[in-house]
């Protein structure tokens, strides 16, 4: 039996296995057209000056000259403000927003849970267009007009470099935290009730709960959310893009809008790799380090 | 017995407690869905120049005057839709396709070199999009030479690697018994992807269509690069560009963003259960 059954099985596999290579093939040449072969590309184009009827290899004068750029330190500080003006506050938000939907009907949650998802449907143009005109420098705009209810005067919000970035940053808080609201009330959700039950028993009091149980036990959700914002907040620039263009004076200059701007606008192809490839180096290691300093306890 | 307390018979306490959350989750959507409110209202007004004219929260008139501003801009703001719908559904089809089978192929097939393609797959989701972003332009402008088509703004897209893991997550639940079970039947592996794993795949398949049309819909710097006149863009670009030319009608403007987003609030709405669901699928079982 053993005997017969052996060459079967093996005919089995080897077959499974072309099926195999067939059904990723597709997949595989896409990847490899639209991925692979760019990212080995840009390696090769940040060492040259880049022409379109043959380049010059010019070693690392690209990094170098990055390095000594101080447009482009600028861009590396305004992202990581941003950054950290963004995600922990988002987080934040989110948390709070998920803790206290928590008790309500399903029904109610639910509905909030759209709601506050929405603007994440909406495009980023759309988006961008309408905050510009809430952002009306004129006493007549929508944002001047309530703050001057609470005697505070006019602002230029996008057009001074003292208030544009907070100006992206209010747009952030507002618009984007529908995911992370939805992921921690999940992650809520889904923290068993005998915790909550023995913690009673010792008289425990909401606040004792949250800090003992309800915080450790989202330390996991925390941490991808932490490390998937901060990743995306370093390559966000749509917004400065269309909103301040990087100004005024370079203001909200982000390292993504300038790479944009040395590639697209000045046709700096080789500038524009090396640079988004030190941009690439920064997340990993950024990443790795969330990872390292806050996941040493988390188990997946 | 939960993280809060039940009040058990101090019912009064308890509606009090959830009275001044409610209030205070409602108060923060109203800040959430101001700009939503403010750009559906204010697309119904007049499109006369700003300067004339001063924002309202509430609509004095309803007219579609400024719709009618915002087609008349170019002959193409219908066809602006129209690629729009195209691009996003052909990518979105390609997506469902291709990546359930790559999907399927990475979670149940055995084969040589199939881990070590998988984790390339994933390193390569953590590289920023600027990194590719200047070769591939150049190879679709330069190289292909198909700029300003529809190839160009399909074909970067046509599988994404975030979809092929969505549904290697999900299709690694599949009981490989059943599969097993359709094998000594007799069915070969593209009959068993056909009749079997895509029927118990329908909700992580949905997800993906639903996100994946977003995403393309909403995409805005790959057709800003790649297209260059006004019949090929997308509506995204169309917007920017109407923005640019009229800088100061802001009814009509708010009527262009308006139409640019009103088909995905649609789709939302109509298929909310799946959006939501697409939030955590990746998330939390990651």
């Amino acid at each position: 039996m053993t005997q017969l059954a052996k060459p079967i099985k093996r005919r089995r596999i080897k077959g499974d296995g072309a099926w195999g290579y067939a059904f990723i093939a597709v997949a595989l040449v896409i990847f490899a057209m639209f991925t692979a072969y760019p990212v080995v590309s840009a390696f090769i184009i940040s060492f040259q000056k880049y022409k379109p009827l043959g380049s010059t290899f010019v070693g690392f004068d690209n990094y170098i000259v990055t390095f000594k750029d101080a447009l482009f330190w600028k861009s590396v500080v305004n992202t990581v403000v941003y950054t950290l003006l963004t995600v922990p506050v988002g987080l934040f938000i989110s948390f709070a927003v998920a803790i206290m939907i928590l008790p309500l009907r399903k029904k109610l949650q639910t509905t909030f849970k759209a709601v506050y998802y929405l603007p994440a449907v909406a495009s980023g143009v759309a988006l961008s267009v309408v905050w510009l005109w809430i952002y009306d420098p004129l006493p007549s705009g929508i944002f001047n007009q309530l703050l001057n209810f609470f005697g505070i005067s006019n602002q230029n919000w996008l057009g001074s470099s003292a208030t544009a970035m907070f100006s992206l940053v209010l747009m952030a808080w507002l618009s984007s935290h529908g995911t992370s609201i939805i992921i921690y009330l999940a992650a809520l959700l889904g923290i068993d009730d005998s915790y909550y039950e023995a913690a009673e028993l010792d008289g425990a009091s909401f606040m004792k709960k949250l800090w003992y149980i309800v915080i450790p036990c989202l330390k996991p959700t925390t941490l991808f959310l932490l490390v998937t914002g901060v990743i995306g907040s370093f390559q966000v620039f749509q917004n400065a893009y269309l909103m301040t263009g990087g100004g005024p004076d370079n203001a909200t200059t982000m390292v993504g809008l300038l790479i944009f701007n040395n590639a697209f606008k000045y046709f700096e192809f080789g500038k524009a790799a090396a640079q988004s490839l030190i941009l690439a180096a920064i997340i990993a290691g950024i990443a790795l380090a969330q990872f390292k300093f806050l996941g040493n306890d988390v188990e997946y | 017995m939960a993280l809060y307390n039940n009040h058990s018979g101090k019912s009064a306490a308890k509606y009090t407690r959830n009275a001044v959350i409610i209030i205070v989750l409602v108060l923060f959507a109203m800040a959430t869905l101001f700009p939503i409110y403010f750009m559906i209202i204010s697309s119904f007004g007049d499109p006369v120049e700003a300067a004339s004219m001063s924002y309202s929260l509430f609509p004095g008139k309803i007219t579609f005057e400024s719709y009618k501003f915002f087609f008349e801009y170019s002959k193409y703001s219908l066809r602006w839709l129209g690629n729009s719908t195209l691009v996003a559904t052909a990518v979105m089809v390609s997506n469902v396709f291709f990546a359930s089978l790559a999907g399927y192929a990475f979670s149940k097939l055995r084969f040589r070199g199939r881990n070590a393609l998988f984790t390339l797959l994933l390193v390569a989701m953590m590289i920023p999009y600027q990194v590719t972003q200047v070769p591939l332009y150049i190879l679709i402008v330069n190289i292909f030479e198909i700029q300003n088509t529809y190839s160009a703004l399909i074909l970067p897209g046509l599988v994404t690697v975030y979809n092929i893991f969505l549904a290697k997550q999900f299709m690694g639940s599949i009981p490989t018994e059943i599969l097993e079970c359709a094998k000594i039947e007799g069915c070969n592996q593209f009959q068993i992807y056909f009749r079997i794993v895509l029927p118990l795949s329908k909700t992580v398949l949905a997800v993906m269509a639903i996100l994946t049309f977003m995403d393309s819909w909403n995409t805005f710097f790959w057709p800003f690069l790649v297209t260059n006149t006004m019949d090929m863009q997308t509506i995204q670009v169309g917007l920017k560009n109407f923005r640019f030319a009229n800088t100061t009608y802001f009814a009509p403007m708010m009527a262009g963003a308006t139409i640019s987003a009103l088909p995905m609030f649609i789709l939302f709405f109509s298929l909310q259960k799946y959006f939501l669901k697409g939030v955590t699928v990746g998330a939390v079982k990651g």
